[in-house]
């Protein structure tokens, strides 16, 4: 598999999400966001995480025009596959790939924890390696993780099985720590091929580093 | 001329920041508060041009990219 991950003023997680990838044996190439196309025959494209152009505005709001963002547009709507990490999710929020908006955590404090996951929906490239319900441990760190959608962006959601990941505690019991709507911490377009979520699974793929729970969201791409 | 625009969370939406303001001034003794919201002002400078041109500028740029209309409102004044 082809992996592409673009690169903003101000991502840090490129080369953690570049390593990710590599070590399940997949090529990737780092994208500059001022690039106008993508490398010829990419399979995926991974917009990561971090902090583009400094959160200023709203974040993802300046970096959601960048010039590679035409051409990940281009992408997504000819069905390619795109996901986006924190900041990659802010991102593709508010270029209108995926619904909803991420605001400030309710708390507004910075959370960075190692966080339960319940799998809301596996029917999709992202999570086919998962059943619905199984419980994952992954890393988080963001601000802005708080989700919003209106109740009738909800209902489509809910209905078209677009939710994809729910925070939780350690028993599987809701447990939404940044406010979210529904604790929704990711979720997918109508068509199921651009995903994002506000954990970091490429933070989570060994166990010396705490958890490997995030190896089967990678690997779920190239099957 | 000049254009200044107000962006707030939408009426309905949780403002998180608003009520930690909220919660501090009453700590502070300042009772009788309904409610505290926080937003942005942003104030962009003009070129010559009618107002009405200007309020229209100033509206596409708002709804591009000022405002992220799904969770903000905003509102629009031009001055001299």
């Amino acid at each position: 598999m082809k992996v592409a991950v673009l690169r903003f003023p101000g991502t840090n997680c490129e080369f953690d999400t570049e390593y990710a990838f590599e070590k399940l044996g997949h090529d990737v190439a780092i994208v500059w966001h001022n690039d106008t196309l993508l490398p010829d025959g990419i399979d995926l494209v991974v917009v990561p995480g971090g902090f583009s152009y400094g959160d200023y505005l709203r974040s993802g709001s300046i970096a959601r025009f960048a010039p590679v963002m035409k051409a990940v547009t281009d992408f997504a709507k000819n069905g390619g596959k795109v996901l986006g990490i924190c900041n990659g999710f802010q991102i593709l929020t508010e270029a209108g790939l995926l619904p909803g908006a991420l605001k400030r955590n309710t708390n507004l404090h910075f959370i960075s924890k190692y966080q339960y996951l319940k799998v809301a929906n596996s029917d999709n490239a992202f999570l086919n390696k998962y059943k619905n319900s199984d419980i994952l441990h992954i890393p988080i760190a963001h601000a802005d993780g708080n989700y919003y959608i209106d109740d009738a962006g909800l209902e489509e959601l809910k209905k078209n099985g677009q939710i994809l990941l729910k925070y939780v505690d350690q028993n599987g019991n809701i447990d939404s720590i940044n406010g979210s709507v529904e604790a929704i911490a990711g979720v997918c377009n109508k068509e199921k091929n651009v995903f994002g979520l506000m954990p970091h699974p490429e933070r989570a793929i060994e166990i010396i580093l705490g958890s490997d729970d995030g190896i089967k969201m990678l690997q779920g791409f190239a099957s | 001329m000049k254009a200044i625009v107000n962006v707030y969370l939408k009426q309905g939406v949780l403002d998180p920041q608003g009520k930690a303001a909220h919660h501090a001034l009453e700590s502070l003794g300042f009772h009788g508060i309904e409610d505290v919201r926080i937003g942005k002002q942003i104030v962009i400078k003009l070129g010559s041009m009618s107002k009405e041109e200007a309020q229209n500028k100033v509206k596409e740029m708002s709804e591009t990219l000022l405002a992220n209309t799904v969770i903000e409102d905003y509102d629009i004044k031009i001055v001299q």
